[in-house]
């Protein structure tokens, strides 16, 4: 039996709590995402999938429920303790890729190690090795403003990995890609997932991309309405 | 914490941006520049004026005769309604009390000057005029005053004996009588009441510009002349003691016990004296108050300047807010990335601390070349203090964190959430 790395229950989101105009996102979600799980949440907009990723990602806390991130309690933890844990159970892949401006390929890889405190030759080291497994090492000392959008989440991607975090969490990533480069890239959320046995959790809105992984997770008007396997997903649940 | 990246990343943020960089330094560098510039040229100002009053003696102790201050009558017991304000004939300094004062230190003394100073005259020769201030001296006189003679000789003991109508006067005087070729012989005519005295020149002394007055350069200087200290009481009628005089140690002696040995020696006669007493001061302690004024005064105005540094800071502020609103979702990003508030708050302050020392290196660079300029204008040598560029760099530090701070600090406390999605 695998290790849960994600146990949400009853995670309830309200903003605005008290006034009039009290809004409730998420109203009891329970989740379980198992060790190496390819995971998509997938909703239409507003259906509270994005505050549900900022939620698994300890950006954000939740109103009410439990949360354990790779069997950390992480609702009590304060902005210093949640910083720590998303820098070093989360790896972030966003839709607009996000990669510092006027910081090289590298630099950018390396930044998750520098605020984690790995010291300098190892931090190097480990960001060629990712950039290696994203095929990237050509452009390494290459800025953000001389790649393409394929290459630019490419190395998001292995600034992702940078930790070696519990689970990626990619949020549309392919969302501005075309449709070439977009498959790139899941090929190689697969990769990561097949080679490295990576838990990965997609949000996205699009049906076809939620077929690749192993289960879909649906979201709608702040509560789990379905969870079933992915069509083409490889592997089973295990 | 990550100081070397974060100073790294600051300094590539700059260069990116060279001219809003620049232009945000440039309230800091007017700043520091105007700041440097008024010390630098206050610093020269002190440095020439103590070593002109050096070269003009600082090792001199002047012996005078003070009035007693109330207090040492309460401390004596008596209160005396009447006192003198101006001295008599037996309140003077006497040759025999400095007879004895020689003979007591001997071992100590280097020369004992005095000096009767008879006011300003006006020589004429011909066409040509000179004006001069006149003084009796004695034979120490010159070793007190380190006066280089150029031709003929000093006094001698003979001229003073018998009040010979001699004297010495500047090379300055000879060549604004234009007596420059052969001076020694000629004669000059002092008025002095309604008698006119005539007087040889026996020797000529180097005159030297004591850097003190800021003289106009059209204007001839009016230069001292020597004349026998026993003529020039003849002349003036004046009395046979003194009421100042300068006494010179010899090197190696302690300044400060010799100045209160000397004070103690030539206060012991004036027990007695109701109304006066001799008191000893050194021009040490002149050059002392004299630079702390001038340095203090330097320090106001660089203050007043300093104010201008105020409105960099916020310049610098300004600049930083709009960096960190356009870098709003960089931040949000670094703290996906595990960025704490601290680090952000860090990064910000150094980036500040950065524009700030930059700004500060450039306005030294400026305040250096401009107090030179003002410097040399004012003819001083130019003496940048290291003292001062130290306190500048930190001062300008200090304005980087001072007002870095708010803006680091709004940096920190962005929500991430909010941040990422920022457009």
């Amino acid at each position: 039996m695998a290790k849960p790395i994600i146990e949400m229950q009853g995670i309830v989101k309200r903003f605005f709590t008290g006034s009039p105009s009290e809004l409730e996102v998420l109203n009891g979600i329970d989740l379980t995402v198992w060790e190496g799980e390819f995971v998509a949440i997938v909703g239409a907009s507003g259906s509270g999938k994005s505050t549900l990723m900022n939620i698994i990602g300890a950006l954000d806390r939740p109103t009410e429920g439990t949360y354990r991130l790779d069997g950390e309690n992480v609702q009590g933890l304060n902005d210093r303790e949640l910083s720590r844990v998303r820098g070093a159970k989360i790896g972030f892949v966003f839709q607009t890729f996000n990669l510092i401006p006027r910081q090289t390929a590298l630099q950018n890889v390396e930044l998750p190690m520098l605020y984690a405190g790995v010291k300098g030759h190892a931090r190097r080291r480990r960001a060629w090795e990712l950039l290696d497994l994203v095929g990237m090492t050509d452009r390494a000392t290459h800025q953000p403003s001389e790649l393409s959008g394929g290459q630019k989440q490419r190395v998001a991607i292995a600034r992702s990995m940078a930790n070696d975090p519990a689970i990626l969490l990619a949020d549309e990533p392919t969302g501005v890609l075309d449709s070439v480069t977009g498959r790139l890239v899941m090929d190689l959320f697969q990769k990561l997932h097949r080679e490295q046995g990576k838990t990965i959790v997609l949000i996205t809105h699009s049906s076809e991309l939620a077929e690749e992984c192993q289960r879909i997770v649906t979201i709608k008007d702040g509560r789990i309405c379905g969870q079933r396997q992915g069509g083409k997903a490889s592997y089973a649940v295990s | 914490m990550l100081f070397r990246e974060n100073v790294v990343l600051a300094l590539r943020g700059l260069w990116a941006n060279k001219m809003r960089a620049l232009l945000t330094m440039l309230g800091i560098v007017i700043g520091i520049g105007s700041v440097i510039a008024i010390m630098t040229v206050a610093n020269s100002m002190t440095n020439a004026i103590s070593t002109s009053m050096q070269s003009m003696g600082a090792s001199n102790i002047t012996v005078s005769l003070t009035q007693k201050s109330d207090s040492d009558f309460v401390a004596g017991g008596s209160v005396r309604l009447f006192r003198s304000s101006s001295y008599s004939e037996e309140d003077l300094i006497t040759d025999e009390m400095i007879e004895q004062y020689r003979t007591a230190y001997s071992d100590s003394l280097y020369a004992v000057s005095l000096s009767e100073n008879l006011g300003s005259f006006t020589v004429e020769s011909g066409t040509e005029s000179a004006s001069v201030n006149a003084s009796g001296v004695n034979l120490d006189y010159q070793k007190a005053q380190n006066l280089e003679l150029l031709q003929g000789h000093w006094l001698l003991q003979d001229d003073l004996d018998s009040g010979r109508r001699v004297a010495v006067v500047s090379d300055e005087f000879c060549s604004q009588l234009s007596l420059r070729d052969d001076p020694l012989g000629k004669s000059f005519e002092l008025t002095y009441g309604n008698q006119v005295y005539t007087f040889y020149i026996v020797g000529v002394y180097r005159y030297e510009d004591s850097g003190v007055v800021l003289s106009s350069t059209d204007e001839e200087p009016s230069t001292d002349i020597y004349l026998p200290l026993s003529a020039a009481k003849a002349i003036s009628h004046g009395n046979d003691g003194y009421s100042q005089l300068t006494v010179v140690p010899n090197t190696g002696v302690d300044m400060q016990s010799f100045l209160e040995q000397t004070e103690m020696f030539f206060s012991s006669f004036y027990v007695r004296n109701d109304s006066f007493t001799v008191t000893a001061t050194s021009m040490e302690s002149m050059i002392e108050s004299m630079t702390e004024m001038l340095s203090t005064i330097g320090l106001a105005v660089a203050v007043i300047a300093g104010i201008s540094l105020v409105v960099g800071g916020i310049g610098v502020m300004n600049i930083m807010l709009v960096s960190i609103t356009e870098r709003t979702r960089e931040i949000g990003t670094r703290k996906a990335l595990g960025a704490t508030n601290g680090s952000i708050r860090v990064q910000f302050i150094i980036e500040s601390v950065v524009i700030c020392i930059i700004g500060g290196i450039l306005g030294i660079a400026v305040g250096v070349g401009l107090g030179s300029l003002g410097a040399g204008m004012l003819g001083y040598a130019a003496s940048p203090s290291p003292g001062v560029i130290a306190l500048a760099v930190t001062f300008s530090g200090g304005i980087g964190v001072f007002f870095g701070y708010y803006p680091a600090n709004k940096a920190a406390k962005l929500d991430p959430i909010e941040a990422l999605r920022y457009e």
